[in-house]
């Protein structure tokens, strides 16, 4: 069948047919490099887009509708916009930090992308710990935030730096737990072993009972991660105006915005990965008539249909529900979030010993 | 406050919020002493959107000065006028037609609704959910357009005239007001639903500001958020006007003190004011709008005041005349101000979060408060 496997494969071949080995790589890290950067671009043109346009049908408006069909250029024009803006830096704010944090949010939102697979055979890289990847540099983005909020010289933004890192900190905790106890079932860090390991099923419907906690969990500490209402009070406009990037302007505003949207990808993409199988079609154990239909959907179909489902429901707890409050969001996880994950990575690893599940 | 004493230790931070800040709802400033994210002090500033409407009342003549009240409370600037038109009325002995009293009430009524339902949309909008502004605001411009039709404007409505109103009702009042209500009982459940009984927005609101009963009656406190401690005091049960004490309708109170009962008792208000709506609307007498006034009005000499209940609480309206065509001196006592004086003493302890809150059941707007 068609594969985008054998294409990378015939390029790769070709490449060190016509080139010395070294001159290879270093064409296929560009292509890598280039293609990534191209899918960052448009994941945060797209996302903005779908954002705007859900809260608009959620809030009985139009949304964006004047440039381009639809609206559909509006993100197009809102970049322009701010590229062409002002860099603001505030007198009396730490220069260097002020302008290394956006970079750090940025680099650390793209290295992301690396072990997330994108279609059957498309993956940038498939490190042997992909899962344990992910949670290390995820954390790596909530420096960015300390640091903007710190050198912002502003109250606002330090206040919200510190909720950010209180907070980040904090649901790293239940995100990683419930991520371990798919790990646990699957007996892999790797991110095609634990695809792979859903062929007969994903680990949602597999995965009894832990699997189901561990996905709510999972959620929950994904919109917390991600500073998404109603965890966002990082930012929340109503008490701090703008939080940590207040005193940002133009470019290096948009690349927080812009990091915030690719994370939002990036965690409702491992979501789709662990619990909804990533690429993997919907197979329902031995019937095979029924799992040869759905092969036939491209495997890249599957998983951006999967991660978008998720980004759609993560926007609609932002369009629908109120933001808490600090000691309030700090008892969720310590109190209950976290205890329960760790019972259920307990009820994960005994089903996996005993060979319960599906 | 008496306990002025300075509360700023070592390692507090002291943070403006306001006067440009999204949930200040207006220029007011606060002068916010924190400890980490814990309230110790909360100081508002007054006085930046002062534009001394007592002052500008004493050089206008008795029908003149009630347009500029519009512009104390604009959310409920059809009350205001009420208020005022009743105080001159009140000097001149003016009788009005049932009509005109009906009409009043009913338009008071409706700005109550409008007034009270853009309160829920910021009050969740400040708590961080923005969809119930906008479902709001679908509800609040069904009202805008029944004001344009009969009075020509949606905001500043200049409806009242002393000895009653202005122009007739417009032939579709009844008809569309009949819509609204029907609109009104479907959409409101669904507020319900959407935020009051939503697990955290319970949260947030349930044992944050407290606000005791002595305290509310202390600081002076009325409408809505003295009745969220229980105080008795909706003047339109106390000291009825024009027809309310042929009415049927409920005092609600709550005795929660919290911002949650405070939440309550708006959103209550509003079905109490639908049920005062639908008694009036197919009872409106026919007859005249207006009493017949003499052209120029001269109050006699004298005090008068008279208080009627707005939105936000009790507006009294105090007119010294010395018996000429413009009041001597006017003196308003605006509902706002009053709530204001009590933020501190509730946001003491809270978290910034909860300041928020507060003050979105507060249900503030600064041009009342500085006129």
């Amino acid at each position: 069948m068609w594969s985008l496997g054998n294409i990378t494969q015939s390029v790769d071949a070709w490449l060190n047919e016509a080139f010395s080995p070294a001159i290879a790589l270093l064409i296929e890290f560009v292509i890598v490099g280039t293609m990534a950067i191209s899918l960052f671009a448009i994941l945060g043109l797209v996302l903005v887009m779908m954002e705007r346009k859900v809260s608009a049908y959620m809030q009985i408006r139009l949304g964006p509708n004047r440039v381009g069909p639809k609206g559909m250029f509006q993100t197009f024009a809102d970049t322009i916009k701010l590229l062409l803006k002002e860099g603001l830096t505030p007198t009396g704010s730490d220069k260097f930090l002020f302008n290394l944090a956006p970079v750090i949010a940025i680099i650390s939102a793209m290295l992301l992308l690396a072990p997330i697979a994108f279609a059957k055979d498309f993956q940038m890289w498939d490190l042997n710990i992909g899962v344990l990847y992910v949670s290390a540099i995820s954390s790596v983005a909530v420096i960015s935030i300390l640091m903007a909020g710190w050198s912002s010289n502003n109250k606002y933004s330090l206040l919200g730096a510190m909720r950010s890192g209180a907070q980040i900190v904090s649901y790293e905790l239940s995100a990683g737990l419930s991520i371990l106890a798919i790990v646990v079932l699957v007996g892999s860090l790797k991110m095609s072993d634990i695809v792979a390991s859903q062929e007969t099923g994903w680990w949602l419907f597999k995965g009894h009972i832990p699997a189901l906690i561990a996905f709510v969990t999972f959620i929950i500490a994904a919109t917390a991660e991600t500073n998404r209402a109603p965890f966002d009070l990082a930012e929340a406009e109503s008490e701090l105006t703008a939080g940590f990037h207040t005193e940002y302007s133009g470019m290096r505003f948009a690349l927080f915005f812009l990091a915030e949207y690719v994370n939002i990808f990036i965690v409702c993409a491992i979501g789709a990965t662990l619990f909804l199988g990533g690429w993997m079609p919907f197979h329902i154990g031995q019937l095979e008539a029924f799992n040869h239909v759905m092969d036939f959907i491209p495997s890249s179909l599957w998983f951006f249909g999967k991660t978008f489902f998720l980004i759609f429901v993560i926007m609609w707890f932002r369009w629908t529900f109120p933001r808490l409050r600090i000691d309030q969001l700090l008892n969720l996880e310590w109190k209950y979030l976290l205890p329960i994950s760790m019972f259920n990575l307990l009820l994960a690893t005994a089903i996996a010993i005993m060979g319960w599940h599906f | 406050m008496l306990e002025e004493v300075s509360v700023i230790d070592q390692g507090d931070m002291i943070i403006n919020i306001g006067p440009q800040h999204p949930s200040t709802h207006g220029v007011l400033q606060l002068v916010v002493t924190l400890n980490g994210e814990t309230i110790k002090k909360v100081e508002p500033h007054l006085g930046y959107i002062h534009r001394s409407i007592e002052k500008m009342c004493e050089s206008l003549s008795y029908r003149q000065f009630i347009y500029v009240t519009s512009r104390m409370d604009y959310l409920s600037s059809h009350i205001n006028n009420h208020g005022c038109a009743l105080c001159v009325e009140k000097g001149l002995q003016i009788e009005l037609p049932e009509r005109a009293k009906v009409i009043r009430v009913l338009m008071d009524e409706l700005t109550r609704i409008a007034s009270h339902e853009l309160w829920w949309g910021a009050m969740a909008m400040d708590l961080g959910a923005f969809t119930p502004f906008f479902l709001a605001f679908r509800e609040r411009e069904t009202i805008t357009d029944i004001m344009e039709d009969t009075c020509g404007a949606r905001l500043t409505m200049n409806y009242i005239v002393p000895g009653g109103v202005m122009a007739d009702l417009h032939p579709d009042f009844q008809r569309k007001v009949k819509a609204f209500i029907k609109l009104f009982r479907e959409k409101a459940d669904q507020y319900n639903e959407l935020v009051t009984g939503n697990i955290i927005f319970q949260s947030r609101m349930k044992n944050v500001g407290i606000l005791s009963k002595e305290d509310a009656i202390s600081y002076g406190c009325t409408g809505p958020t003295a009745r969220g401690s229980g105080v008795n005091c909706d003047i339109r049960k106390l000291y009825p006007y024009e027809i309310y004490d042929k009415l049927k309708f409920d005092e609600i109170l709550e005795t929660g003190c919290d911002s949650f009962s405070r939440y309550l008792v708006r959103v209550k208000e509003m079905y109490q004011s639908i049920s005062i709506i639908e008694q009036l609307i197919d009872n409106i007498p026919e007859g005249d709008f207006q009493a017949k006034t003499k052209a120029v009005l001269k109050l006699p000499k004298g005090e008068f005041y008279t208080r009627v209940e707005t939105a936000r609480g009790e507006l009294g309206v105090y007119i010294v005349s010395e018996g000429g065509t413009t009041p001597y001196r006017i003196k308003f006592r605006s509902p706002g101000f009053s709530n204001l004086s009590a933020l501190n003493h509730m946001a003491k302890g809270g978290k910034i979060g909860d300041l928020v809150a507060m003050m979105g059941t507060l249900d503030l707007v600064i041009p009342d408060i500085d006129r």
